[in-house]
């Protein structure tokens, strides 16, 4: 039983870490209806950035500022560059674009920046949190409340004046134009804001495993977060993350020792089909309607 | 001028229907297929066995591709999933006594009916959604192969292809094996040609288009999209087959992993989404000019031209590789057929600048 608790509640903690890499899909598909495969090499280039601002001498808390401006400036002029002449074209488009992108991101950044893992200190330290005899990775619970304060953070956002801005584009890009919005500018900040969702989590996840390129890979993972919680909604990341976190760590913990290993992949990969057979737009999301 | 269209008249059916009406055309496709041919004598062992078999292999790999995603509409980012399974079982076939052709072909079938039960899953949806799921079968593949020792011959173990010949000629040299690979990528031509005009092949492209208005017309969207899913991953499977007798040699799950389902949609992209000239060039542009400008910038460096770091050099071919992408979805997303297509467009009529009336 204390095994299972182990299991649940440090799942729980990197499904939040999960939904902060989620953060940023779900904030561009909302915007600008656009899949953005390369979040996960966004958060890779963050993790990156902010190394090599710390290893500049800067302290962290300031190179962690500094990523942040530096990858909103990085999600505007990806947007105005790549993906505002993509509007209109089919999903395989845009779909391939942002792959590309990633892949462009996979080799441009660990080749300018050196291959070999780097370390983020954070100063959290190792030892183990111990909570009623529950085992806690002590990375993982400033991880995962962090994460939970950011998402709750751009929870309130959208309640701000803003943050309505950018949920009235979200909702209808013709009537936005048609009282005044700047559709255009509205989908930059996001992408901007992206960015930034891009620095929590590099940080996060470059401190727990190292900055390497395989920081990318948390796409998968994302992917099946905003799959299950619902591509456009933001209370589903935080559903999402949790539950693709929890089964994520619960089944491999059991059934790790017989399927000989990495399970996780599978599991990940059972969310997002089970989702796509049975509810294609999540528990939150919204239901597209076609029409002929 | 060069492609003489004065002469060319219909005066039955099947003329009007035929693949190359043009004499200009037909005599390239002739000239081509000599040069393939021949090309055991006319370039070496080493060009023939690192750069023109692996892309003929590919280039077929990336027409079944094309056959699904150009004329079907359906996105497929679990391709490399479906060849892993026509490589695999094509080989424990094989392995078991099976003849190569009986191999094949049993590699084939059951890439097909693994391909259609997750064509079958993924039915429901489309677009995102579709690209979503195949991609987690892609992974989920990926782990039965490498988490089933009887398959993959024990987890992070390679499993290697046996003797075998083809028709009674043994597969045992490069030359062999480069004309194994023709013939199927010859096939796999002629029949991606072919289906475009039959009526499967418009039943396809009315689904592309719009699946409710084609069933409208009385096609019916659900076999439609199963018999495309299973012919793709039948030609995928046996693509995934020759790829594993004749150009690896030995097989490990890493070969078929989820960078190679990108690469296979890459190559239909780059080349032109749903033609049989831009599988071709597509296949080479994915594969050689990556590792061509990553020599040529290696070499200027060397040459002292530069200075260039050794890690920055080990990461350029996907550097070119992701810019390639980007580059031809922004500046031609029609692909390479489409520049292929402008080329010879405009040598139809030169030397005028565009038809008349």
């Amino acid at each position: 039983m204390a095994y299972f608790i182990e299991l649940l509640v440090n799942g729980a903690l990197v499904g939040l870490m999960y939904a902060l890499a989620a953060l940023g899909f779900v904030l561009i598909y909302k915007s600008a209806g656009v899949p953005n495969l390369a979040q996960g090499a966004l958060v890779m280039m963050a993790a990156f950035l902010v190394w090599y601002l710390g290893s500049l001498g800067l302290p962290i808390w300031i190179a962690i500022l500094a990523g942040a401006a530096l990858m909103f400036g990085f999600g505007l002029l990806v947007e105005r560059l790549l993906l505002r002449r993509m509007v209109g074209q089919p999903v395989i488009m845009v779909v391939m674009l942002t792959l590309g992108m990633e892949i462009l991101l996979r080799g441009l950044i660990p080749g300018v920046f050196g291959a070999s893992p780097k370390s983020i200190d954070l100063g959290i330290g190792l030892a183990p949190v111990i909570v009623a005899d529950v085992f806690m990775n002590r990375a993982y619970l400033i991880g995962g409340l962090v994460a939970l304060l950011l998402i709750g953070a751009s929870m309130l956002f959208f309640r701000t004046r803003l943050g309505t801005k950018l949920r009235a584009v979200s909702d209808d890009h013709v009537a936005s134009w048609a009282v005044g919005l700047s559709v255009e500018r509205a989908i930059g900040l996001s992408w901007g804001i992206a960015g930034i969702a891009a620095v929590g989590a590099g940080v996060l996840w470059g401190s727990v495993q190292g900055v390497d390129w395989t920081l990318s890979t948390l796409l998968f993972p994302a992917i099946a977060v905003v799959i299950l919680g619902g591509i456009d909604s933001i209370k589903g990341v935080l559903v999402g993350g949790l539950a693709v976190g929890i089964l994520g760590s619960v089944i491999p913990g059991y059934l790790d020792a017989y399927a000989g290993g990495s399970t996780r992949d599978v599991v990940t990969s059972v969310i997002i089909l089970l989702t796509i057979l049975v509810r294609p737009h999540g528990i939150f999301g919204r239901e597209d309607i076609e029409r002929i | 001028m060069f492609y003489r269209l004065s002469g060319v008249r219909h005066t039955s059916y099947p003329a009007a229907r035929q693949l190359w009406p043009i004499a200009a055309d037909r005599w390239q496709v002739g000239v081509l297929a000599l040069l393939a041919l021949l090309a055991p004598l006319l370039i070496s062992d080493l060009y023939l066995g690192s750069y023109a078999l692996p892309w003929l292999i590919w280039t077929a790999a990336a027409l079944s591709l094309s056959l699904l995603m150009g004329l079907g509409g359906q996105l497929h980012f679990g391709f490399a999933a479906v060849m892993a399974i026509g490589a695999y079982s094509s080989i424990h076939l094989a392995r078991g006594g099976v003849p190569f052709e009986f191999a094949l072909l049993g590699g084939g079938l059951t890439a097909a009916v693994i391909g259609t039960a997750f064509g079958a899953a993924a039915l429901r949806v489309k677009g995102l959604y579709l690209v979503m799921a195949t991609l987690a079968m892609q992974y989920l593949v990926d782990w039965v192969i490498s988490n089933v020792p009887a398959i993959s011959g024990g987890a992070q173990a390679t499993l290697r292809t046996p003797e075998v010949s083809f028709l009674w000629i043994p597969i045992d040299s490069l030359d062999a094996r480069y004309y194994v690979a023709l013939l199927w990528t010859v096939l796999m031509t002629l029949f991606f040609l072919n289906v475009k005009r039959t009526s499967f092949g418009r039943a396809l492209a009315a689904i592309r288009d719009k699946d409710f208005a084609a069933a409208v017309i009385g096609v019916d969207p659900f076999r439609t999209k199963l018999t495309a899913f299973m012919t793709a991953s039948f030609a995928g499977g046996v693509s995934g087959a020759i790829l594993a007798f004749c150009y690896y040699g030995a097989v490990t799950p890493e070969q078929f992993g989820f960078n190679v389902s990108i690469q296979l949609v890459a190559m239909v992209l780059v080349g032109g989404l749903g033609s049989v000239i831009g599988g071709y060039l597509g296949a080479g542009f994915v594969l050689l000019v990556p590792i061509v400008l990553t020599n040529l910038i290696a070499g200027l460096g060397a040459a002292g031209w530069f200075s260039i770091s050794q890690n920055l050099t080990a990461h350029l071919p996907l550097i070119f590789y992701g810019g390639m992408i980007i580059g031809f979805l922004l500046f031609e997303p029609l692909g390479l057929a489409k520049i292929y297509d402008n080329i010879r467009k405009y040598f139809l009529v030169w030397p005028f600048r565009h038809s008349g009336s």
